[in-house]
C-alpha cells in the first residue's frame, strides 16, 4: 500500500483524486451512490455571494469525446451553502474544497471571508476561469495583472489554502501560474474548460442558448497534460491537474506531467461510481512500480 | 439508492423500423424502481457517444417466482444513441444507472387516473398502470400516435383494466387528430364532484396542452418532462426546468426534482424540449 496522501498548502488530502467543481453538485447529491469521504477532496460547485440563476437551457451539448457546457454558474450563494450544505459535508467527513466566484475583487474577498469564518472548509479554489459568465471569472484569469490582483487580494483575507483555478484560454498558462505564485497562492489548479461552440447546420442555430460554452472531456486531455507540464516547469507550487481524466491511467499521466493531485469532472457524469477503482488502481500502479509515495511520482516524466 | 450495473441485453423486440423494446438484466435497478423513474443508459462503450441517455423504465421484468430480474426500455431511434439501442444484441453489456428521479404518485380511488401518452411517451405508464391497478383505481389511457403502427402494448393496459382512447394523426386508428381532443371532451363531460388526476408524457406541446386543460378544468395534472440531461444525479445542472416555487420561479434540476412535475408549476414558455 503506497502513501497516497498529498499536501496542498496546510491541507493534507488522503489521496490525489478530487471531484471537480461544477461536475459534482455540492457533493451531497452523490452521497447515496458513493462514499464521498473516501475521495481526496470534493470541489463543490462555484459560489458567488448571492444565488444565481444560470443560463437558459439547453446548457450542454455533446461533441466528439467531449461536451460543451454553458450552465452559467447557477448556484445557491455562499450563505445558503454554509447553512444548508457545509454541516452535512462536515458530518460525513468530506474534505471540502470550495470554488469561489466573483464579479469583482471585493466579491471574491467577501465570499472567501464568509467561508474562512465557517467550519469545515479545507481549501479555497479561486474560479478565475469560468468561460460562461459575463462579468468576473475569466476576465481576471486572462490578464496577468488581473490574476495577480485578485489572488493577492483574497490572500489577505484568508489563511485557508488558496488555489487559483486557471484557464486554458491563454497562450501561456505558465505565466499565469507564476503570477499566482507571486501573489501568494498555495497551489494552482488547471485546466478549466476551453471556450468553444457548436452549430446545428439544419437550423443554423447555435446548439447552446448561450452560443459559446466550455469544452471538457477526453477530447481536451492532451492539451491539458501539456499545460500542466508547462506549469510544472514554471512554478514550485502544488498543481491540481484536470482535463478529460476518466481513469487511473489518465490520472497518472497528469501526475507524471507534474500534477500533485487531479480532478475528475465530465467522466463523473458518465461513471459516478468510478472513484474507488481509480484510487485503488493508482495505488496498484505505485506498488507495481515500487514507488512508496504518490508524491514521488509527481513530474517524473522520463525523457 | 441508485446502482450502476453493466446490464446484459436479454431481449430486443423490434416493434417497427423505429421502435424497439430492449430488455436488460438489472435486478438491482428493478428491485427499487417506482413508476415514472428513469435510468441513465450508456448506449455504447467508449467515448462516442460519451454521455449517457435518460430513459423511462418501461416494464419491470420478473422471473417465474415474481422476483424482479430486470427492466425494459421503450426506445425510438431518433439519433446516434437510440439507434445503437435499436441495434443492440442479446448478450451486449449496457451500463445502466438507476433508478433515478421522483416517481409518479398513483392516485387512490374514488379518484380516477387519466394517463395521456404521445408516442414514445407511453414508456412511464406501464408501471404506473400496474400501481394504479393494485390500488383499485379506475384508469383510462389516452394514447396518441402518428399512425396505427406507432401504437404498442394496448393489450397490456386493457389487461390491467384500463379503458383505452386511441387517436392517430393520420386517422389510421381511432380518432383522427391530437390526443388532447378526446381528452378535452372527457374533461368537459365529467362532473366536478368526480375527481380525476391526469398524468402526461409525450412531446412538449402535447404535455403543455394537457397542462392547460388540467388548469382549465381544475384537475391535478402531472407531467414527466425529458429535457437534455447530462448526468441524472444532480451533478451537472444541465437539465433544469423553470418552475414556480414559493418566492418566484426557479430553474430546478429535472433529474432530482423531476422528471415528474406538477404541471401547474411548470413555466412552459421557458421549456425547450430536447430528445436524442
Amino acid at each position: 500500500m503506497a502513501d497516497l496522501s498529498v499536501k496542498i498548502g496546510s491541507l493534507t488530502l488522503k489521496n490525489p483524486v478530487i471531484a471537480a467543481s461544477g461536475c459534482f453538485g455540492y457533493g451531497l447529491e452523490y452521497a447515496s451512490a458513493v462514499d464521498i469521504s473516501a475521495l481526496g477532496g470534493v470541489a463543490v460547485k462555484g459560489l458567488f455571494l448571492n444565488e444565481r440563476e444560470g443560463h437558459a437551457p439547453p446548457r450542454i451539448v455533446e461533441t466528439p469525446a467531449g461536451m460543451l457546457n454553458a450552465i452559467g454558474l447557477q448556484g445557491i450563494g455562499v450563505h445558503r451553502f454554509v447553512k444548508e450544505k457545509l454541516p452535512e459535508l462536515r458530518r460525513l467527513g468530506v474534505t471540502t474544497i470550495v470554488n469561489v466566484c466573483g464579479s469583482t475583487i471585493d466579491e471574491y474577498c467577501e465570499v472567501t471571508r464568509v467561508l474562512s469564518d465557517a467550519e469545515g472548509v479545507g481549501a479555497i479554489e479561486l474560479n478565475i476561469s469560468c468561460p460562461n459568465i459575463k462579468e468576473g471569472g475569466i476576465q481576471f484569469g486572462c490578464s496577468l495583472t488581473g490574476t495577480y490582483d485578485v489572488v493577492s487580494a483574497v490572500r489577505k483575507v484568508t489563511s485557508l489554502p488558496l488555489v487559483p483555478k486557471l484557464t486554458p484560454n491563454v497562450t501561456d498558462p505558465a505565466s499565469f501560474a507564476r503570477a499566482s505564485e507571486d501573489a501568494g497562492a498555495d497551489a494552482i489548479s488547471l485546466v478549466n474548460t476551453f471556450l468553444a461552440m457548436a452549430i446545428d447546420v439544419e437550423t443554423r442555430k447555435p446548439k447552446l442558448t448561450n452560443v459559446m460554452g466550455g469544452l471538457s472531456g477526453p477530447a481536451i486531455r492532451p492539451i491539458a497534460v501539456r499545460m500542466v507540464w508547462e506549469c510544472r516547469q514554471a512554478v514550485k507550487l502544488p498543481i491540481i491537474g484536470m482535463g478529460g481524466i476518466a481513469n487511473a491511467t489518465d490520472a497518472l499521466e497528469f501526475i507524471i506531467a507534474g500534477a500533485d493531485a487531479v480532478q475528475v469532472g465530465t467522466a463523473n457524469f458518465v461513471y459516478p461510481t468510478l472513484w474507488t477503482e481509480m484510487i485503488d488502481s493508482i495505488n496498484n500502479y505505485l506498488d507495481r512500480h515500487g514507488i512508496a509515495r504518490v508524491a514521488d511520482l509527481v513530474g517524473k516524466m522520463e525523457r | 439508492m441508485p446502482v450502476d450495473i453493466p446490464a446484459a441485453v436479454i431481449g430486443n423486440t423490434r416493434l417497427t423500423p423505429e421502435y424497439n423494446v430492449l430488455s436488460l438484466a438489472a435486478p438491482g435497478v428493478a428491485a427499487h424502481a417506482a413508476p415514472g423513474q428513469f435510468v441513465m443508459v450508456k448506449t455504447a462503450p467508449g467515448l462516442d457517444p460519451l454521455l449517457r441517455r435518460p430513459f423511462s423504465i418501461f416494464e419491470i421484468l420478473r422471473d417465474a417466482t415474481g422476483a424482479p430480474v430486470g427492466i425494459s426500455l421503450l426506445n425510438k431511434r431518433v439519433g446516434v444513441g437510440t439507434s445503437l439501442l435499436y441495434d443492440a444484441r442479446d448478450g451486449d453489456r449496457i451500463d445502466c444507472l438507476g433508478p433515478l428521479g421522483k416517481p409518479f404518485e398513483p392516485v387512490d380511488p374514488p379518484a380516477e387516473a387519466w394517463m395521456v401518452a404521445g408516442g414514445v411517451g407511453l414508456a412511464p405508464f406501464a408501471t404506473l398502470a400496474q400501481a394504479l391497478a393494485a390500488r383499485g383505481t379506475s384508469m383510462t389511457l389516452f394514447y396518441g400516435g402518428r399512425g396505427a403502427t406507432d401504437l404498442f402494448h394496448e393489450a397490456f393496459f386493457t389487461g390491467l383494466g384500463a379503458k383505452l382512447v386511441i387517436t392517430t394523426e393520420d386517422g389510421s386508428r381511432g380518432e383522427r387528430g391530437r390526443v388532447t381532443l378526446p381528452l378535452e371532451r372527457a374533461l368537459a363531460a365529467r362532473a366536478a364532484n368526480q375527481p380525476v388526476t391526469m398524468y402526461a408524457c409525450g412531446p412538449t406541446p402535447m404535455m403543455r396542452a394537457v397542462a392547460d386543460l388540467g388548469a382549465t378544468h381544475a384537475r391535478p395534472t402531472f407531467v414527466s418532462l425529458e429535457p437534455v440531461m447530462g448526468c441524472g444525479m444532480g451533478g451537472c445542472y444541465s437539465c433544469v426546468v423553470r418552475v414556480a416555487r414559493p418566492g418566484g420561479t426557479h430553474f430546478v434540476r429535472s433529474c432530482i426534482e423531476g422528471p415528474v412535475f406538477d404541471a401547474a408549476t411548470v413555466v412552459w414558455d421557458a421549456l425547450k424540449g430536447g430528445h436524442h
